[in-house]
């Protein structure tokens, strides 16, 4: 069992009416005290006793120190966990990679546990020949390695209308970065041959919500993957085991996970999912449709509320950008809500439709900040405030909230998400 | 060069372009999967669109359909269709898009017939999905529809009825115009000194205080 984050306390209705609460959010952290025994001049126990031998742990995990490194969910958002969602502790991680038990879940009718001998792809519709592959057909064509995010629409969504969730794993949690290895969609779609008139597919998963979306074939042919490893291991139950699909820089919704059918097709199929559900309501009344792609966006990650400040003096700030239309251009970082702006210097590497980390350092002696960070793809797309984003499209939309975060740094070192204005 | 090495190289070369994503290059066969038949296929193609294709033979009324509906489907989404507790609520909400609180149900969203029967078929009932049979299928979604006043009490659904059903909202959408609409958000050249009058802060998280206690230490070691 992980970490239970029940919160009986907290009805949904007292989110609905905005009704003010104790402001104790979370102010439980268990602190980890120092032994002494341990510290210089003594030695520690470890230094003088054997521990665990190899193969005694043959699947690795993290420090049993490092336990409340988890995946967590907000209960009160669904009425049931198998179609919900869990959030990256994006707090916790440094880089650009997301360890594969930390990819935040969104699942629609739980997690398919699917055989992989068992597991089949077929791709039919306007083609010369059918095919259906089994997993090791898949794994025997030729494959390439890419590094991408997958960012669910949703994400940021409950912040439209202000400031609601403390902590970036649940304002930006649901994103991941991993590496993919699999086989360009293109090559698959080259072994059955499409037709002429094919111009989008219906790509379906196999698990008991068979989510099914449609994809124009230009995006099909240009980047896409069916993928069967992250990380170099086999894809996790949760992110589609045997294979997903992989549409770089496009909404999470249409990374199919437990991928088992494409039908190729000449007409959009305007599926539940990509009309209920993943359009943009806007303020009168009409809703934008097939908004693929994820707009450029970022957030600091520390401080955060999760990753108070704990000492004065010389503080690194740290964060992710990303932009589904190509690669981050630059990350700019405020301390004064927006008044003024840095550049922040980024590390590691800088890849399309990819997460990039960034940092910027400065001095903190107790006065308050308003932690603000903005990234420019390579387009010119500058990520907007919260209020730009608003004017145009109201606080309807759900989805494709890339606004400009706040967080407030208090004299004490606590970190609060905030609204500005 | 032996003829052994040459053969390598020239096999090296056959598969460089496609490791090179190279999209001109002409596409190659590998030989890889089998012809999949049309039995395997129709045991899988659910899809349904906008015009019906691919809906299945088969019928139901409203009125079989409420039957079905009251036992498998209104213990989640209320007998008429209002939702119990949190489940998603399928009916009202007729006029709200515009409103400060929007209900997207079936009637009011919804812009085909196919998007909820290609739905249905696929995922619902939650946990028991594709249980229902063809007649059962059109039938409850026949009685989905009923209750959004879509169709009347005595509505038969079928593949030959399918283009009676006038969906309310089937004007509701447009297409992504953000490159249009928010042109205003390239701007490579953003301000970077004194862009605005000192910052205000205008709502804190911590008050509405709706996040999980997830035993994070929030507290900071500033004295
Ligand atoms: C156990 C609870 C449960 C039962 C029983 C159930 N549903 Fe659902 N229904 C759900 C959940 C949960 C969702 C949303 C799932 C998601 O979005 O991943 C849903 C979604 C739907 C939707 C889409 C709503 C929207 O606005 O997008 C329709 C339509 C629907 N159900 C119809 C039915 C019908 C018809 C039946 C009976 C045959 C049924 N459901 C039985 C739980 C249930």
């Amino acid at each position: 069992m992980t970490e239970s984050n029940d919160d009986t306390r907290t009805s949904r209705r007292r989110f609905l009416t905005g009704a003010a609460g104790l402001a104790a959010a979370g102010a439980t952290g268990a602190a980890r005290a120092e032994n002494p025994k341990n510290l210089p001049p003594n030695v520690a126990g470890w230094s003088k006793t054997l521990g665990d031998g190899v193969a005694v742990r043959p699947y690795g995990h993290p420090s049993q120190f490092e336990k409340g490194v988890i995946r967590r969910d907000v209960q009160w958002l669904t009425a049931s966990r198998e179609s919900s969602v869990s959030f990256t502790p994006l707090h916790e991680l440094d880089g650009i990679i997301t360890p594969n038990g930390l990819c935040f879940e969104r699942h629609h009718s739980g997690i398919a546990e699917v055989n992989p001998d068992d597991y089949r792809l077929i791709i039919h519709g306007l083609v010369d020949k059918p095919l259906i592959f089994t997993l090791d057909d898949i794994k025997r064509l030729p494959r390439v390695n890419r590094i991408y995010f997958l960012e669910c629409a949703a994400n940021s969504g409950m912040e439209w209308r202000g400031a609601q969730l403390n902590g970036c794993q649940y304002t930006h949690g649901m994103i991941h970065t991993v590496q993919y290895t699999g086989v360009p969609l293109k090559l698959l779609l080259d072994q059955a041959g499409v037709k002429t008139n094919g111009k989008w597919l219906l790509v379906e998963g196999g698990d008991a919500s068979g989510l099914d979306r449609s994809l124009p074939m230009a995006k099909a042919l240009d980047d896409c993957l069916v993928a069967y490893r992250q990380n170099g291991e086999m894809l996790r139950p949760e992110q589609g085991y045997p294979v997903r699909l992989v549409v770089p820089g496009w909404q999470g919704n249409i990374w199919i996970k437990w991928l088992r059918r494409i039908e190729v097709g000449d007409k959009p199929w305007y599926t539940r999912e990509e009309t209920a559900k993943y359009t943009d309501l806007m303020e009168n009344g009409k809703a934008r449709k097939f908004t693929f792609v994820m707009d450029a966006k970022s957030v600091i990650t520390s401080p955060s509320p999760q990753m108070p400040v704990k000492r004065k003096g010389f503080q690194v700030i740290s964060g992710l950008a990303w932009s589904g239309r190509g690669k981050i251009k630059r990350v700019d970082v405020s301390l004064d809500g927006g008044r003024n702006w840095r550049t922040a210097r980024i590390d590691g590497p800088v890849l399309d439709k990819c997460c990039v980390r960034f940092y910027a350092e400065a001095e903190w002696n107790g006065e308050p900040w308003l932690l603000q960070s903005r990234a420019m793809d390579e387009t010119g797309y500058t990520q907007p405030s919260k209020d730009a984003l608003r004017k145009i499209r109201g606080v309807n939309s759900i989805y494709h909230n890339n606004g400009i975060q706040t967080w407030a740094l208090k004299a004490n070192g606590e970190v609060e998400n905030v609204e500005v204005g | 060069m032996s003829r052994s090495v040459s053969l390598i190289i020239a096999s090296l070369l056959l598969a460089s372009p496609v490791l090179a994503q190279d999209k001109k290059a002409p596409p190659r066969s590998y030989g890889i999967g089998q012809v999949a038949t049309p039995a395997q296929i129709a045991g899988w193609d659910i899809d349904v669109r906008p015009d019906g294709a691919g809906a299945p033979p088969g019928k139901g009324s409203v009125k079989d359909g409420e039957k079905i509906y009251l036992d498998r489907c209104a213990a989640c989404h209320g007998e008429f269709g209002e939702s119990a507790g949190r489940w998603p609520q399928l009916a009202q909400g007729k006029g709200t898009l515009a409103s400060n609180d929007p209900v997207k149900t079936v009637g009011s969203y919804f812009p085909y017939l196919s998007s909820v029967f290609d739905y249905v078929r696929r995922a619902m009932p939650f946990g028991d999905a594709q249980s229902l049979s063809n007649d059962e299928l059109y039938a409850v979604v026949a009685f989905v529809l009923n209750l959004n006043d879509i169709v009347d009490d005595k509505f038969v659904l079928s593949k030959e009825t399918w283009s009676q059903v006038k969906m309310p909202n089937e004007n509701g959408f447009y297409d992504d115009d953000r490159e249009k609409s928010e042109k205003a958000f390239w701007n490579s050249n953003p301000c970077m000194k004194d862009c605005r009058p000192p910052v205000k802060i205008t709502g804190h998280a911590a008050v509405i205080d709706v996040t999980p206690e997830d035993k994070t230490p929030r507290k900071g070691g500033v004295e």
